[in-house]
C-alpha cells in the first residue's frame, strides 16, 4: 500500500525554514539554467529573424563579415544580371548592392563609444527585408544626406533620434526616420543612400550584394554559377546561414558557459537537497519505524521520501522559472567578435525552456533525495523503533 | 583551546552532512575562482598596456585606415619620441578556430616601442632583414609546434589571398602579463603585395603607435595629433593604449557583467546551503546548548561555539576549493586552449576566494548562533529532537 502523497507534502511544510532554504538554492540554480537557455534562444531567434531563407548574400571570398568584404562595381553588376533573381511588384529585380561600414558612436547617458553598423541601401533594400518597417518619419531621399536609424540606435545613441543629426565622413547626416525590425540585428543599424555613403567614406566598392531567389531550390545552381565564374571571387550564402555563421562564436561561447555553470551549480544544489533529505530521514527514524510496523513496505517508504524530494525540487523549479521570466525585460547588447559590430539580443522564454527547467529541477530533487530515501527504506524496523 | 577543540569535534560529529557541506562550499569557491579568473582575462590587455604609448586610429572607426604619410607629420609633433605603424591583418591559420592576433607592422620602430617583446639577439636582426619574415610569441609557437625557419601560411580575411611567412624569431614576454600569442610580420610585405593586387588599399596604415618622451605629455600629444588632422579626409582619434584597450573591453562589457553577477550568485547559492546545514545542526543541539548554559557557560561561549563551527566548515570547503582551482585551471588551459589560451590564477583571486568562504561561514552562522545563544534554558531542555 502506498503512503498518502500528503504525507510527503506535509513533511516539507512542517520544516518550513529548511524547505525554503533548500528550495531557494535550487531556485537559483534553475534560474541560472533557464536564463542561459533563454539567452541562447534569444540569440538564435534574433538570427533567424534577421535572415530569410530565400535571400542570398554575396560577399568577397574568405571575408567572414560584410564589413571585411569588398565587391567591385563590375562584379556587383555581373551578379545583378543573374537570371535566377526574383522580380518585384514594380517589375524591377529584387537585388540590392549595399555598403556596410562601422562607425564609432557615443551612447546616450554614459557617453561610451560603441561600433555601429552603417548600411548604404538601395531602393529595393526594404522590399528584401520584410521584417523592417518604418515607424516614424520617412525614408531618406536618394542623393541626399539623410539617414534612418534603427529603433535601438534612436533610443541609445547620441544624435540617433528623429530630427537629430550625426556627423561622420566630414558631413552632417540628418535622421529623418526611425525603423523597427522586430527582433533582428537591423535595429542596431543606420541606413542611408548607398551612393552618398560611398562618396562620404571614399569607398568605391560595395560590401555585399543581396538578392531574392525567384525559386528557392535554385540556390545551388546560383552558387555554382557565381563560384565558377573566373571574374568573380565571391562567396555565396543563404542569408539565414550567413547570419548564423557570423554569430557562431558567440553562440558557442554562450552554450559552453551555460553548460559549465549549470553543471557546477547543480552539484551545489544537489548537495543542498541531499543534506536536507538526510536530515529529514534522521529526524524521523522512529516515525519510519512506526510506518514500517504498521505494514507499509520498503518500497512505499522509498517512494514517499523520493516524492518529498521531488516536491522540494519542483518548488525550487517553479520559483526559478518564475524569476527567470522577468529576465525577458532585459536586452543584452554586446560586441560580436566576428563582426566587431554591436549585437543586441534578449532573453526568450519558450514553453520548451520552461519545461526543460522544471525537468532539470525534478532531476536535481531526485538525485539529491535518492540516497537518503534508500537509507530510510533500508532501516531495520526494530532498531528504528528503539531509536530516540 | 578547549573551545577550539569543541568546535572541531562538533563540526565533524555529523560526518556525512559536514563532508557534503564542505564539498558544496569547495565547488562554489572553485566556480567563483574560475569565473573571477575569466573576468580578469578580459581585462588582461588593459593591464599590459603602457602609459608612454598612444594609439592613433581613424576617427570614424577601426575599419578605416590612415594614409602612411601621417607618419612623418606625427613625428614632427613635440614630445613624440618615435612612431610605429601597422595593420590588423586578421589572417587565419589553417582553420577559423585557430584564432590569434596577427599584425603587419614596421619591425624596427614597433619592436623599439614594445621592449617587452624580448627576442634573442640574432633573431631580431634576421626578422628585420627578411621582408617575408615574421615573429611569433612563445605560447603561440609552442601551441602549433613552430620552430625558427618554418614556413607559415595565413589566409587573409581582410586582405585576400594566401600569405606566406618565414618564422624568423620567437619572442618571450619580459613580464608575465605580456601577450605571447601574437604574430608580427613586415608591413612592407603587405603593402608591396597590395600595390600589385588592390592599389587603392595600398599605402595605408591601420593604426599608429606613438611613443612619447614623457608620460605627462601623453594628453598634450594626443590633442596635438588630432588637431593636426582635423577636417582632413581621415580624421584621427588618439588615446592612450590603456584607453584604447578599455574601449574594446567595454564593448563586450555586458557579458562580463553577467559573468560577474553569476559568480556572486554561486556564492549566494552555497550560502543558502550552508545556512541550511547550520540551521539543522543548531536545531538538533538546542538541548545541548541549554545544558552548557546550565553548567554556567555564558551566551558568548555558546555563540563562539556555533559561529566557530560555521566558519570552520566553510573555511575547510574554501581551502579545498582553492587547492582544486589550480588543477582545474590547468585542465582548462590545455583542453579549452581555443577559448582560454592563458588561464592563470592570480593571487588576488585567491584572497577573494578566502573572503568569499569567510562570508559564507559568517552569514550561514548568524541565525543558528542567535537561536543557540538566546534560547532559554528551560525551553532548551524541554525540547526533544
Amino acid at each position: 500500500m502506498a503512503i498518502p502523497i500528503s504525507y510527503s507534502f506535509r513533511n516539507l511544510w512542517t520544516r518550513r525554514l529548511t524547505t525554503v532554504l533548500t528550495a531557494a538554492g535550487m531556485a537559483l540554480v534553475v534560474f541560472v539554467f533557464a536564463a542561459t537557455l533563454m539567452l541562447a534562444e534569444g540569440l538564435r531567434k534574433t538570427l533567424v529573424d534577421t535572415g530569410s531563407y530565400d535571400n542570398v548574400v554575396v560577399i568577397r571570398k574568405s571575408a567572414n563579415a560584410e564589413v571585411q568584404s569588398g565587391v567591385e562595381r563590375l562584379q556587383a553588376s555581373i551578379v545583378e544580371s543573374l537570371p535566377e533573381i526574383a522580380t518585384g511588384e514594380d517589375g524591377k529585380k529584387l537585388v540590392a548592392k549595399e555598403l556596410v561600414v562601422l562607425i564609432n558612436l557615443p551612447k546616450r547617458g554614459s557617453n561610451k563609444p560603441a561600433n555601429v553598423v552603417i548600411r548604404g541601401i538601395a531602393g529595393t533594400s526594404l522590399a528584401l527585408r520584410p521584417q523592417v518597417r518604418l515607424v516614424a518619419g520617412r525614408m531618406p531621399r536618394p542623393g541626399s544626406a539623410e539617414v534612418i536609424a534603427g529603433k535601438s540606435i534612436a533610443e541609445r545613441f547620441q544624435g540617433g533620434g528623429i530630427g537629430e543629426s550625426l556627423r561622420f565622413g566630414m558631413r552632417d547626416w540628418t535622421v529623418v526616420g526611425v525603423f523597427a525590425a522586430g527582433n533582428t540585428g537591423f535595429n542596431s543599424e543606420i541606413w542611408g543612400d548607398v551612393d552618398q555613403l560611398m562618396q562620404a567614406f571614399r569607398r568605391p566598392v560595395y560590401s555585399s550584394v543581396l538578392f531574392k531567389l525567384r525559386d528557392s531550390t535554385e540556390f545551388d545552381g546560383v552558387r555554382e554559377r557565381i563560384q565558377g565564374d573566373p571574374r568573380l571571387t565571391l562567396d555565396v550564402k543563404r542569408e539565414l546561414q550567413f547570419y548564423a555563421d557570423q554569430s557562431e562564436a558567440m553562440a558557442k561561447f554562450l552554450r559552453i558557459l551555460g553548460m559549465v555553470l549549470t553543471i557546477i551549480f547543480s552539484l551545489g544544489a544537489m548537495i543542498g537537497a541531499m543534506i536536507t533529505m538526510y536530515a529529514a530521514v534522521a529526524n524521523r527514524v522512529v516515525e519510519i519505524g512506526t510506518l514500517r510496523a504498521l505494514g507499509y513496505r520498503k518500497g512505499s517508504i522509498l517512494v514517499a521520501f523520493i516524492l518529498e524530494s521531488l516536491f522540494l525540487g519542483l518548488v525550487g523549479g517553479l520559483a526559478g522559472v518564475f524569476c527567470a521570466s522577468f529576465m525577458q525585460l532585459i536586452t543584452i547588447s554586446t560586441m560580436n567578435w566576428q563582426t566587431f559590430a554591436e549585437l543586441a539580443f534578449g532573453f526568450d522564454l519558450t514553453v520548451g525552456i520552461a519545461g526543460k527547467s522544471l525537468a532539470f529541477s525534478l532531476v536535481m530533487g531526485f538525485v539529491g533525495g535518492l540516497l537518503p530515501a534508500v537509507r530510510a527504506a533500508r532501516m531495520n524496523i526494530v532498531d528504528a523503533l528503539r531509536a530516540t | 583551546m578547549f573551545i577550539l577543540k569543541l568546535i572541531i569535534r562538533n563540526a565533524f560529529r555529523h560526518k556525512l552532512r559536514s563532508v557534503l557541506t564542505v564539498i558544496g562550499v569547495a565547488i562554489a569557491i572553485l566556480a567563483f575562482g574560475l569565473l573571477r579568473t575569466l573576468v580578469g582575462l578580459w581585462y588582461h590587455g588593459v593591464e599590459a598596456s603602457s602609459a608612454t604609448r598612444l594609439v592613433t586610429r581613424n576617427a570614424i572607426s577601426l575599419i578605416f585606415s590612415l594614409p602612411i604619410s601621417y607618419k612623418d607629420r606625427i613625428r614632427q609633433i613635440p614630445g613624440v619620441k618615435s612612431v610605429a605603424y601597422g595593420n590588423w591583418f586578421g589572417g587565419i591559420y589553417i582553420d577559423e578556430k585557430n584564432f590569434f592576433a596577427n599584425y603587419a607592422v614596421d619591425p624596427q620602430t614597433y619592436l623599439g616601442l614594445y621592449p617587452e617583446f624580448v627576442l634573442p639577439p640574432g633573431q631580431r636582426e634576421n626578422f628585420i632583414r627578411d621582408r617575408k619574415g615574421c615573429i611569433a610569441g612563445k605560447r603561440l609557437a609552442d601551441k602549433y609546434g613552430w620552430k625558427v625557419g618554418d614556413l607559415i601560411t595565413l589566409r587573409g580575411t581582410i586582405f585576400p589571398g594566401q600569405w606566406e611567412f618565414v618564422l624568423r624569431g620567437i619572442y618571450k614576454g619580459a613580464e608575465k602579463s605580456t601577450e605571447e600569442r601574437v604574430l608580427l610580420f613586415h608591413w612592407d610585405y603587405l603593402n608591396e603585395t597590395l600595390r600589385k593586387t588592390i592599389p587603392r588599399r595600398a599605402d595605408q596604415a591601420g593604426f599608429y603607435i606613438i611613443g612619447v618622451t614623457n608620460p605627462d605629455q601623453a594628453a598634450a600629444v594626443s590633442v596635438a595629433v588630432d588637431q593636426l588632422f582635423r577636417n582632413s579626409l581621415a580624421e584621427t582619434l588618439t588615446e592612450t593604449e590603456r584607453a584604447f584597450q578599455l574601449s574594446f573591453v567595454s564593448m563586450t562589457e555586458a557579458i562580463m557583467i553577467a559573468i560577474q553577477i553569476v559568480s556572486y550568485v554561486v556564492i549566494v547559492i552555497i550560502m543558502v546551503v550552508a545556512a541550511n546545514t547550520m540551521a539543522m545542526t543548531a536545531r538538533e543541539r538546542i538541548a545541548e546548548y541549554a545544558t552548557l548554559k546550565t553548567l554556567g557557560f555564558g551566551v558568548g561561549h555558546i555563540a563562539v561555539i556555533v559561529y566557530g563551527e560555521s566558519l570552520a566548515i566553510s573555511l575547510c570547503g574554501g581551502m579545498l576549493g582553492i587547492v582544486s582551482t589550480f588543477p582545474a585551471a590547468n585542465w582548462i588551459e590545455t583542453e579549452l586552449s581555443q577559448f582560454f589560451p592563458a588561464f592563470s590564477i592570480r593571487p588576488a583571486t585567491i584572497y577573494f576566494d578566502l573572503l568569499a568562504a569567510l562570508m559564507v561561514g559568517a552569514v550561514a552562522g548568524i541565525f543558528p548562533t542567535w537561536r543557540g545563544a538566546t534560547i532559554r534554558i528551560a525551553d532548551g531542555l524541554r525540547r526533544i529532537g
